[in-house]
Parts: C-alpha cells; structure tokens; sequence
C-alpha cells in the first residue's frame, strides 16, 4: 500500500453521482446546427480555415492553431459551413465569440484519417500533431496539452499522474470514462509516459468510484503496462492538479511554477483518452463526454459532439420545468451560462441543470467575523478572509501579498463561510482588476518609451538636418570661394544654392504624386457618389494650395472637409 | 447575480453564536448554585438591552435590523459582560455595560466584525475605573439570598457592607500588602475553597465544560485556551516554585477569578484577536502573562481585562508577522 | 547643571552626526516624485491637461504648478491616486479639460484616407503606419486613444472607437452587497 499525503482543508459536500452513473454512455444524436467556437483552449484564437458556403468533412481541420499556446479546432461533423460568425459563448461573461456554424448533411463522411505511431515518431512530431487535433486539457482548464507533454529540464519525469479524481458533486464523465473505456485511457497514458520519459505512472481516483478504480486496474493487467491505480481519501478539492499532485507525491508545486520542474506532470483521464484517439484512431478532438445532472429526469452521461447546443443534450435527460439556468461544470467551481442555447465546448465535463429549489439562491451576506472557518478549509492554506478584507477595500496590492492568485477558486471558502459571503466571488473581481491593471500598466508603459522615442528622433532630425544644412552651406561658400570670376546675377541663385534643390525636389515629388494620384484614382473613388467626387475634387484643390504653402495650418482645411455632411 | 459555489454547508453566524450560548450553560448553571439567581436577573436584564441597543444602534445606522438582532451576537457580547461583573450590581451598572460594549465598541467601529476591541473586556475596563467600588462587591458563596440580590440589583447602589466577603484574588492581595505569606492568608480566610475563590472553582470548572462544547462542535480551536492556560501555569508555576510564601499556585490562578471564563470564552473572540494559529498563541499568552502580571503586581485584583485591550492592538501586527505558509510556498516563506 | 548640558550636546552632537551621515548614505538620486506622478498619469501624450505630455504635466504637478485635476483620460481614479501620492485634496476632473471618456482607440477609414501623413506626424507614440500618399492605419494595440490625430486629418476619416469588451478583457463585477434587501 502506497503511503498517502494529504493536503490542508478541503470539504466533503453531498457527492451527488449515484444518479448519473446507472446508465452506460450514450451518444447524443446529430443536432440540427452545431456552433463551433474558435477559441476553446488557453491561448490564442484560431484563425478560421473555412468561409460560409463552405461543405466541411467530419474532422476537417476549420480552425489553425495560432502559435504554439493555441489548439486547433475541427468540424465534429460532416456538412455545410452556414456562417463564420460571433456567436454565444459558453462563459459566464455573456459575450459572443467568432464561431463557426455547421448544419450537418447526416452522412457523417469523415474527413482522411491521420494515424501516427508514437513509438516511431520524433517527439516535436508528436507534440505537433498534438496540437493539430485540438487535444486540451478536458478536465475544465483546457490548457493546450502539447505544451504539458515535455519532460523537465532533466529529461525525465519522474511521477506522471493521471488524474481520475473527479471529486466534484454530480460531475460523473470521467468515473464512467474509466468504467468504460479504460482499455483506451491505458494506452493513451502509455503515449504520454512515452513523451515525458516518466519512471513511474500514478492513476489517482477517489475511493467513492470503486468501479473505476476496478475497472482502470484490470486495463493496466490487460495492457501490461506498469502503472499503480491509487484509490485516494474524497475530498474535494482532491481532483485540483496541484491537490492531487500533493496527496499522491506530497510535492507541492506553488503557484506560477511548472510542476515538471519538480519532476512531476498530471494529465486528465479524458484528455489521455483524447490523445490515444488521436494517435490510434485518427480522430481530433471532436467530442467528449459531458454529464447531465441536477434538475433532470434521467441524469446520465453523453456523448456529445463539441458545438451541440447544451439544450440539445439536456433534452435527452428530460428537463425539469422549473429550471431557471444551466452551470457548465459542477457546483463548487461551475460557471453560469448565459443561455440555454450556448454550446458544448472542450471544457464542458458537465451541465448541472439549475433550479432554485435545488441551488436555492444564498442568504443574505453578512459581516466578516474572522471565525477562520475559511481558513481551515482552504485547500491552498491561504487565509481566505484577509484576502475578502483587501480585495473588498480594493487593496489589490495588500491581496496579491497575501498570494491572491495562489487562489484556485475552489469554493472551499464560500462552502463553509457562516456570514454566507461570496468570497470567491471577490477573488475573482480582484484578480481580473490586478490583470486588466497590468494590461493598463504595461500599455502605458509602452506608450511612455514610444512617447520618449519619438521626441528624442525628432530632436536627432533636428540636429542632422541642421548640420546638413551647415556642411552644404560651407560647401557654397567654398565654391563662392574658389570661383570668384561668376558674375554678380548668377551669384544669386548659388547664394540659394541651400533651399533651390530643396524647392525642386518639392515640384518634382508634387508632379510625380499627382501623376500616381491620377493613375491610382479610378481605384477606390469610381463607385463614389457624386457628391462625394465633389468632396474629394473639393480636397484635391486644397492640396494643391497646400503643396505651395506647405506651412498653411491644416486646421480650417479639416473644418472646410467636414462642411459637405451637415449639408442634407 | 449568484457564482459558484452554488451550494453552501448549513453554517450561519447565528448558530456560532447560538453554540456560544449553550456552552456557557454549564458556567451559569453552576454560578446560580453557588451564589443564587441573582445573576440571572442582570443576564436577562443585560439580554433585553443588548437587543434593543442593537436595534436601535442598526436602524440609526440604516443597515438591515431583523438580520443583525437574529445573529444573536449582541447577545452573546451582553452575556460575557454580564459574567464578568459582580452580579449584584445595581440594573443601571449592566444597562451601562451593554451601551458601552455595544453602542460603543462595536457599533462605533462599524458593527459586527469590525470591532478592534472586545466589546465585553472594554465595557468591564471602563466600568471598574468608574465604579470601582461597584465593581468589586462580589457575594461570598451562598451568602446572600435571591430576595437579597433582588433588592441590591433593583434598589440602587448601596453598600451591602457585611454581606459581601472579598474575592480570593482580592483578598489575596490585600493579604499580601500587609506582609503575610500565601499560607496564611489562605488558611484564614472564608473565600478561599479548594482550588481557588470558594465557589468560583465551581463555575470555573462549568466554564471549562462549556469551553469543550465549543472546541468539539469546532467554533473554536484548541490554539487559544491552550496558550492561555499554559502561559498562565507555566508563568505562575514559576514563580510558585521559587517562593510559594509569595506567590500562589498555577492552580489557584486558573480557578479564581475570571481565568476559565476568558481562556474558552473571552480570549476566543474571533473578531478583536489573532487568527492565524502561531499568532493566536502568541495573542492569548500575552494576555495570560499581562492577567499575572497585574495579579501579582498591579493594583487591579484580577488583570485579564485589560491583558485582552493590550493584546487587541497587538493583533494586526501579530496576524500580519505570523502569516502561515502557503502551499508550495513552505520553507523559503517567513 | 554642567554635566546635564555636556550630555545633551553630546547626544546632540552625536545624533546630528548620525542624521547627516544618513542623509549621505541614503541619498535619493533625481527626483522620484515626478517619476512616480509620471507612473500613475496615463501616458495618452494627449495635451488635454495644457502641458506637451505626461512627463512634463508630472513635473508641473510636482513643483505645484499644476491641479491634480486636469487629465481626462486618468479619470477620477488617476486624481485619487495623485491625491493620495500627493496628500492633497480630491477635486473632481477640470471641466476646461476635458471629459472622461470610455478608452478608445482611433480608427482610419480606409477608403477616404489620402495618405497626407498629417496623422502620423501627430500621433506622440508612433502608432500610425503609413507612407506619404499610401493609405495609412492605426495600430490599435499601441493606440492610447489621445485623439491627437483626429484635428489634423484634412478629410475627417479618423473616428475613435471605443474598446469593445471581449472575454480577453471582460472583467469579474464587484460583488453587490445587497444590505437594503433585507432591511
């Protein structure tokens, strides 16, 4: 028996899975429209590969990773592109995202198949076609995951944990994942294993999912890998990475900090699943496994293709008349979606089904009374109430001393708290104020050093044009110098000699640019109104005012411009 | 709009306090055996007003009435100054305590949770430096009868001369001024019983029962009392162990007096003391050490009260210096 | 009497050695407080507040030449900061400045620009691309949205656009304490 760790704190809440795990998974049917958002994972947005109009194949590629922090993003069926357009995000926020929207043909056609053999392929290789199939962590965080697939600085890792904790209420997708699949997330883990070069292989599940647990053990027999399934003590937050890490190695790996630096990497049960899919199947990650539970008939799992609107699957689990929202995750660290129709992405494990007799509103807040509880069951040993102090008097630099972002919101705090305060809720109003600050901060900083660029180039302008001006009047005077037998009416012109080119130039540039104007104009101004024409002949007079008056302010000439739109 | 988490644990400031309450049964129960009903009589009176001060205070502050009065914590601040004075003090004495702690140290910082002070150690301090005559009458163990106590609490303030023997830490004192030892001041006086004042080890030790409630149902950690128990024995063991003539036991010091009463429920405020777990020692052994201090040396019979006011301005510094490591941050972190 | 003066003017003596070695030790290079203005001040380079930048509008501010008040798009948070760093009194924004505004960026209307540079000439962080007679765009990223290149375009293609909000910049809300609710 493997000695355990444990980490601070924690909560035991009603665990709420029984009902969501009778049934084996099922695959949700092709809905009538699937939206696709572009921008499912940490990192950069994809740019779309496809235009309206446009017929796509079942994993077809119709978002391009942008960089090396992005992941790609497929069509989940066959059909016809209808729009490439900002839709409804599955973020609490409400805001659209550009998305691209597939009606389904029914055919299912895939797209050609990739398959790699891992053990033959270079590990850059690898972690490219990592990426290209849009595999993100699936355990809610979605953080790319070829950028977790490279072993420390050393080479080697030495603990790769598989993380199969699921420890919030209701969320059942990976328990019946392992139950059911676990032959698949075996392989893919040994795929992982393989790239991480790690010595040894910690599955870790919570020992409320006995079957799991079973199941997972008999695939590591099977597959004769050796790799230890760990039943852990259920306690949320457990399944939290750094948690997990924690109890399993007793290696805490501290905000801001990889943890292969400390020889240790944890993946997801359903993101090892992903890759194996990838690699063996084929597939890009074109759907997952989500959990419909909460306000429903029949909870249970679903197979579901990435951009089925969450009503769609809910539907299938017979919701309730009384629901009053959707939560995209479960009830601790879940999100609030903005609509009923905002589609399942990545990220979705689970759509809790809301209703205020089930998620009845809170009592009203009241006073802090530094009773600690907070700080007992923080998970990340801060002191949960100092944090509310500072972060409701706005003192951001007071929070982030006391490692607001060591935080991993894990509702533990607002869980326990007795004055029922929303402390999370301040964490996260904190953090975003600290990051938009930044963004300010950096962006003002940046204006500053361009502001002081600027000034210092005009002055080195200056100085260049006045020496220029200097060394070629000295020269003039030279020539004077050396000619003295020109007559008096040409000595006039050489006296000039320092603007005459200048005053050339001038004319030269003027006639060459009308002569370009003139050719470029039918371009951009044949389709314009007349009224229009009018404006732009109106402004091409000016210019040519203007060239022999280069000093004319140009304040009246925009007033002049602007009088043609006050006219009807 | 409402965010996750979107289920809470049935905990509610009210059932903190409401355990408060319970706990400090056992205490009163055996307060009431030792020295009569009269307590009860200002406990009900100082109940009544802590109540209707807070709902006064709250409307004239404009915040919500209902929610504040039903958190029950102005009762529990009314209880722990009712506990801590004599209970023989006439009704104006506890209407003061409750205006003071209440109206005064609470509200006058912002309410409930902002309070840098316990409301119920500043009314005791102020009072005893204004009624200090008042404010030391303490009746001996079953020496006065409830008709008695009735009479003294509702007929204004009277000097009940004769009735009421000097407590053990008072007597003590005195004894020691005059230059007797510890011995003898003990063995002739009546309110010294076995442990400490007689009667008062009673309700200490229902105080210490009631201090188990609490640490059980967890309103409290163990870090307080503890600190506080052990700094005062460690401290007056000492001193006990050089010269017993001239210092009495660690046994006496945490049975008289209101040593139990503030190791479980006075020194536990969460909101005016330390909250970190080192600083939360460091919080209650200072006050252990101040309370001996006085008691051996001031000229206050018992010092705990005002070991609380010190140790409340020493809190933010103390939280601030005593913050515990986070994780992934233990070792490198001070 | 004597020995009481001799120890005074010794004490005295040996701390004001100690407070002039100390002004040495630790002396303070330049002049921090207009960096430190300079640091809160928005760095738009707009001229609003009457003075050719932020900088020079720091050091106004810090020989007491200037109000705290007279930078629109620091808005009412950059005055509080100032009065804070200051410890002066919060006035509210100047009106004579100007107003505060949503942050925008500016933005070139394509079809209508004729490449006359006067924009690039006046925009104080180069953020405006463009050749003489090729049309010329804005860099929105670097924008600081001062507005300075919006007079001079001789055909008013230059509009400023407020940032729209996205998921990248969407902020959590402060939490609304509902305490009349209950009441």
């Amino acid at each position: 028996m493997r000695s355990l760790f444990r980490f601070h704190g924690g909560v035991k809440p009603a665990t709420n899975k029984a009902a969501s795990t009778s049934e084996p998974i099922v695959k949700a049917p092709l809905p009538r429209r699937l939206v696709v958002p572009l921008h499912q994972s940490i990192g950069g947005t994809p740019h779309p590969l496809v235009r309206a109009g446009q017929r796509v194949l079942k994993g077809e590629l119709i978002g391009a990773a942008d960089g090396n922090v992005s992941s790609a993003v497929h069509a989940p069926t066959s059909g016809l592109v209808t729009a490439v357009e900002p839709a409804l995000m599955a973020h609490p926020s409400g805001l659209t995202m550009l998305s691209v929207i597939i009606e389904p043909d029914g055919e299912e056609r895939w797209a050609e198949l990739d398959r790699l053999n891992y053990k033959s392929t270079p590990p850059d290789e690898l972690r490219d076609f990592v990426r290209d199939a849009g595999i993100v962590g699936l355990g809610g965080a979605v953080f790319p995951t070829h950028l977790k697939m490279n072993p420390g600085r050393e080479g080697r890792t030495r603990t790769l944990v598989l993380n199969g904790a699921e420890c919030e209420p209701f969320i059942t997708c990976d328990d019946m994942l392992m139950r059911e699949r676990a032959a698949g997330i075996v392989k893919g883990t040994a795929i992982l294993r393989h790239l991480l070069q790690a010595d040894e292989v910690l599955i870790g599940i919570e020992d409320n999912k006995p079957e799991a647990v079973a199941a997972m053990q008999t695939a590591v027999r099977a597959e004769g890998e050796s790799m230890e399934v760990v039943a852990i003590p259920t306690r949320y937050p457990a399944g939290g990475a750094k948690q997990l890490i924690r109890v399993l190695t007793g290696i805490e790996v501290p905000h801001g900090r990889r943890s292969t630096d400390f020889g240790v990497q944890c993946f997801n049960v359903g993101t090892a699943y992903a890759v194996f899919e990838a690699l063996t199947c084929g597939h890009p990650l074109i759907s997952r496994i989500v959990t419909v539970a909460g306000n429903v008939d029949r909870p249970r799992n679903y197979e579901v293709l990435i951009g089925t609107p969450m009503s769609d699957v809910v539907r299938l689990s017979g919701q309730r008349t009384d629901t009053t929202r959707y939560l995209m995750g479960g009830p601790m660290m879940g999100m609030r979606m903005p609509g009923f129709d905002v589609p399942v992405v990545k990220a979705t494990n689970c759509i809790l089904v809301a209703s205020d007799a089930l998620f009845p509103p809170p009592p009203p807040e009241q006073a802090c009374i530094r009773c600690g509880e907070c700080a007992h069951a923080c998970p990340a040993d801060l002191q949960p109430f100092e944090l509310y102090w500072f972060s409701r008097a706005k003192n951001f630099g007071k929070a982030q001393e006391y490692h607001l972002f060591d935080c991993i919101e894990c509702g533990c705090c607002a869980y326990v708290c007795p004055s029922h305060i929303p402390l999370v809720d301040y964490y996260r109003f904190s953090k975003s104020e600290i990051w938009a600050r930044e963004r300010d901060k950096s962006a003002s900083d940046q204006a500053r050093e361009r502001f002081e660029f600027r000034n210092f180039r005009q002055e080195r302008e200056k100085e260049e044009k006045a020496a220029k001006l200097a060394a070629k009047a000295a020269e003039t005077r030279a020539k004077l110098a050396t000619e003295p037998a020109v007559d008096g009416a040409a000595a006039t012109p050489a006296a000039d000699a320092a603007e005459d080119p200048k005053k050339a130039l001038i004319a030269a540039a003027l006639a060459r640019a009308q002569a370009q104007r003139a050719a470029a104009q039918p371009k951009n101004t044949e389709n314009l109104s007349a009224e229009t024409q009018a404006e732009i002949a109106q402004i091409e007079a000016r210019r040519r005012t203007a060239g022999s008056a280069p000093a004319a302010d140009p304040a009246p000439a925009g007033t002049a411009a602007s009088a043609p739109d006050t006219q009807p | 709009m409402i965010h996750s988490p979107y289920i809470r644990k049935p905990a509610s400031v009210q059932r903190v306090m409401g355990t408060v309450l319970v706990a400090l049964l056992p205490g009163l129960a055996a307060y009431v055996w030792q020295f009569g009903a009269g307590i009860l009589v200002n406990l009900a009176l100082g109940s009544v007003a802590a109540i209707a001060i807070e709902a006064l205070v709250m409307r004239l502050r404009k915040r919500p009435v209902a929610l504040a009065v039903g958190d029950l914590s102005a009762v529990v601040t009314a209880w722990l100054v009712v506990l801590s004075i004599p209970p023989i003090v006439p009704w104006w004495i506890t209407l003061l305590a409750v205006i003071i702690s209440i109206g005064a140290a609470k509200h006058l910082y912002g309410g409930l949770g902002q309070n840098p002070f316990n409301p119920a150690m500043v009314a005791f301090c102020a009072l005893i430096v204004a009624y200090p005559a008042l404010m030391s009458q303490w009746p001996g163990a079953g020496q006065l009868d409830f008709a008695a106590q009735l009479d003294l609490i509702l007929g204004g303030a009277r000097q009940p001369d004769g009735i009421t023997a000097a407590t053990a830490l008072d007597a003590l004192r005195t004894g020691m001024r005059s230059g007797a030892s510890v011995g003898t001041v003990f063995s002739g006086n009546s309110a010294f019983g076995m442990a400490g004042g007689r009667g008062w080890e009673w309700v200490a030790a229902g105080y210490a029962l009631g201090g188990l409630i609490l640490l059980g149902t967890r309103v409290i950690t163990w870090h307080l009392p503890a600190a506080f128990i052990a700094m005062l024995a460690v401290v007056s063991g000492l001193f006990w162990l050089i010269d017993p003539t001239q210092h009495a036991s660690p046994l006496f010091h945490l049975a008289s007096g209101g040593a139990m009463l503030a190791a479980f429920f006075i020194v536990t405020d969460p909101v005016s003391g330390a909250t970190t777990p080192r600083g939360k020692l460091i919080f209650a052994a200072g006050i252990a050490l101040i309370a001996w201090l006085i008691r051996s040396f001031g000229a206050y019979p018992d010092g705990i009260a005002f070991g609380v006011l010190l140790m409340n301005i020493c809190v933010p510094l103390i939280d601030m210096k005593t913050q515990p490591p986070v994780f992934g941050h233990r070792g490198g972190h001070s | 009497m004597l020995s009481a003066l001799l120890v005074m003017t010794g004490i005295a003596i040996v701390l004001g050695a100690a407070l002039g070695y100390a002004a040495i030790r630790f002396k303070v290079e330049g002049d921090p407080l207009v960096e430190k203005i300079d640091a809160i001040l928005p760095q738009t380079q707009c001229g609003q507040c009457g003075y050719p930048g932020c900088k020079p509008y720091a050091e106004a501010i810090a020989q007491g030449a200037a109000e705290i008040n007279q930078c629109p798009p620091g808005g009412e948070e950059g005055i509080r900061k100032l009065a804070d760093l200051l410890g002066r009194e919060f006035k509210p924004l100047s009106e004579e400045h100007g107003v505060e505004k949503p942050k925008s960026v500016a933005v070139i209307d394509e079809q209508t620009c004729i490449g006359c540079t006067l924009c690039i000439q006046a925009c104080p962080v180069d953020a405006i691309v463009g050749a003489a007679k090729q049309m010329h765009t804005v860099v929105d990223k670097l924008c600081t949205g001062c507005e300075l290149c919006v007079a001079p375009c001789p055909v008013d293609c230059i509009t400023m656009t407020p940032i729209p909000e996205t998921v990248e910049n969407w902020k959590w809300k402060y939490p609304v304490v509902e305490l009349r609710r209950v009441a």
